[in-house]
């Protein structure tokens, strides 16, 4: 398979198809709320009243454009042009929250009363309880309680923001099963709740919607680079769960052909070792979560726990577009461990002042691979996805227990 | 006609509902599974559905959701699920429907499916997670294989929708009684119920309701209107209570027969 440009792909807001993967398994009930989605989503786009209250929330409320920045000494380091596109400066601390706000506004033109969110890491429960908070819906978000713990500061912001916090139990007690329950709530109040997916995953078109909403940092980073630089990047690299970041980013890029996508993923303690969370790298095609994609899964079919010392990218599942591009070859993804993520925490602390989430700190733990690749003259722009405060007693606890 | 059809037809001959028994397949495990299916055809059941566990059932209350992570402990595949299906075919000719979630059916190969379920003795499919625009794969074998494909309708499906699922339907059509997880309570079953009744003459096939039926008196509450019942968690939770194979058959004998006492029409 080869990637064919946008406009040259069937009509996406119609087929829900990247190539093979994507559409809409789900069960019978939500199929008619996916269509009201997608219809209000088309109305949304053609409506410049709905454009521009996005586009002054973003500025206004969460201090968009973030800046693209040349971090020269990690450059040094690494050996080569690294560039980053600051999403960690956005409000709530992530890129999330640019969908979030996006999908609250979709929510209150269908009506919708009450909203619901999953949440791995917590960032997109921050952000969904935020802009609830800002538009004074009621906001519920699924977390694992195995989340719950690890990201305990994220729990107390999203009760801070009026949001409240369903601590999930079943399964593996992570991002999956909290999707599980957070679909298992929308089929039941499908009528009055707006389901926030935050991620390019589930059922069309949330993969269409969030990519559009998240494809802002591509734009703007497109154009900096251009006037930063004075040339499009040799190559963008971003971590990859369920791949939202990532789509983002590559969205202003895709057409660009000369421009490598990289995605990178949790490889957790070692691919070898079968404890990661790298569909993409070492899964297989499967249907998770409404649509069709890479999967970790027993050769029964079954769903596989994922492990990441990240709780963002611990998911077993990825966007269903990650999976065309990686079959069609427009972009690459492979997969660091928990250690070497660990390593460019440090290094990006250490380096540039900055403090990245351990789900960014992936994408930075490649780079040294990369810079040998491409040598010394090359531009490589990263996107620093969000900041790491949440994530510094995992980090303290792990770097204590290496001594 | 194939068996689930021919089911339908008797019950309606009888002036009753037939009454579809949700069991999960290898809950405890699969040679109790072969008892109950057999206890619950032997006790009145017209269908059986037959659970094929997945990880990840998000369709499923928690009761559903109990017996799969039972099943999947002890090792059930789909594979072992139609062995199975083939060793109850020895003892009953009750018509088994095989309900589950698309992913396991995806990794075991569609056609296969078809051909060694139908070999199997197995009489249909129903996955709660493949509408009728992405079942294609699955539907087109099935009818070809003389294999039934029951479609869903829900409380929130269009006309359209409505109309695609009666075209799709081989022999019935599962309705599904609120926007809801199995298992759920606080239903209008009369109200839903009346609504099937109108649909059914409307597309000119049987309906079964199920989610949130649970009692002889939900059953009754249904049967009037409905031309098929499906009772699962309630099953499901009885099992889970047996402290033993025996408990459970037993425990299923006792519910199956009472549920059957409230089909009769007025």
């Amino acid at each position: 398979m080869r990637y064919v440009p946008r406009l040259m792909q069937p009509l996406e807001s119609v087929s829900g198809r990247y190539g093979p993967y994507g559409g809409r398994y789900v069960a019978e009930t939500l199929m008619p709320a996916l269509d009201e989605l997608t219809r209000a989503y088309e109305e949304s786009q053609r409506d410049p009243a709905f454009q521009a209250e996005l586009d002054s929330l973003l500025h206004h409320y969460a201090g968009r454009e973030t800046p693209t920045y040349f971090a020269a000494r990690l450059s040094e380091e690494v050996g080569t042009r690294v560039w980053l596109k600051r999403e960690d400066l956005c409000h709530t601390g992530a890129h999330k929250v640019n969908n979030t706000i996006g999908q609250i506004l979709l929510a209150r033109r269908m009506h919708k009363t009450r909203i619901i969110a999953e949440t791995g890491a917590g960032q997109h429960g921050v952000a969904t309880a935020t802009a609830c908070a800002l538009m004074g819906l009621p906001c519920e978000v699924f977390m694992g309680a195995e989340d719950v713990r690890r990201q305990a500061p994220n729990v107390q912001r999203m009760e801070l923001l009026g949001a409240k916090v369903h601590s999930v139990t079943s399964g593996s007690a992570t991002l999956k099963d909290a999707m599980n329950e957070a679909l298992r709530d929308w089929v039941t109040n499908v009528r009055t709740t707006h389901y926030c997916v935050g991620s390019v995953a589930g059922p069309h078109p949330y993969p269409m919607i969030v990519r559009d909403f998240q494809a802002v940092i591509g734009r703007e980073s497109r154009v900096q680079m251009l006037d930063q630089a004075g040339k499009l990047p040799d190559a963008v690299v971003a971590c990859v769960g369920g791949g939202s970041n990532a789509m983002g980013i590559f969205a202003g890029f895709i057409d660009d052909e000369a421009v490598r996508l990289i995605g990178v993923e949790a490889a957790g303690d070692g691919i070898a070792t079968g404890h990661h969370a790298a569909p993409l790298c070492a899964g297989g095609v499967g249907v998770l979560h409404g649509a069709k994609s890479y999967v970790l899964q027993t050769e029964d079919g079954q769903i596989v726990e994922a492990h990441s010392i990240s709780a963002g990218l611990d998911y077993p599942g990825v966007g269903p577009e990650h999976a065309w591009l990686k079959d069609t070859g427009r972009a690459t993804y492979t997969a660091v461990t928990d250690d070497a993520a660990l390593d460019a925490f440090q290094q990006l602390c250490r380096t540039e002042g900055i403090i990245p989430a351990l789900e960014t700190s992936h994408a930075f733990a490649h780079l040294p691979t990369l810079a040998k690749e491409l040598g010394l003259d090359a531009d490589i722009l990263v996107c620093l996805s969000g900041r790491g405060d949440k994530d510094l007693e995992t980090v303290i606890e792990k770097l204590e227990e290496r001594g | 006609m194939g068996r689930i059809a021919d089911a339908f037809e008797n019950a309606r001959k009888e002036n009753r509902a037939a009454l579809v028994i949700y069991l999960c397949a290898g809950d405890p495990d699969l040679n109790a599974t072969v008892e109950l299916v057999v206890a619950a055809a032997d006790s009145g059941a017209d269908v059986i559905e037959l659970g094929v566990p997945f990880s990840d059932p998000t369709a499923d209350g928690p009761a559903i959701q109990r017996a799969a992570e039972r099943s999947l402990r002890g090792g059930t595949t789909l594979a072992k699920v139609l062995e199975t299906v083939r060793v109850i075919r020895g003892r009953t000719d009750v018509p088994i429907l095989l309900f589950g979630y698309y992913n396991p059916i995806l990794a075991y190969g569609e056609q296969k499916l078809v051909d060694d379920a139908a070999e199997s003795g197995a009489d249909g499919f129903l996955v709660v997670n493949l509408p009728p625009e992405e079942s294609a794969g699955l539907r087109g074998p099935a009818v070809e294989s003389g294999l039934d494909f029951v479609p869903l309708v829900a409380p929130t499906s269009d006309p359209h929708r409505i109309k695609q699922a009666g075209e799709m339907a081989t022999s019935f059509i599962y309705y599904v009684s609120m926007t809801g997880v199995t298992g759920s309570t606080a239903t209008d079953l009369a109200s839903a119920s009346k609504r099937a009744s109108a649909l059914q003459r409307e597309l000119g096939r049987p309906l079964a309701i199920g989610f949130g039926v649970k009692t002889k008196a939900d059953v009754a509450a249904v049967s009037p209107h409905a031309d098929g019942v499906v009772v699962g968690s309630a099953v499901v939770q009885a099992i889970e209570a047996a402290a033993s194979t025996d408990e459970a058959v037993a425990a299923v004998r006792a519910l199956v027969s009472e549920l059957t006492g409230g089909l009769g029409r007025q």
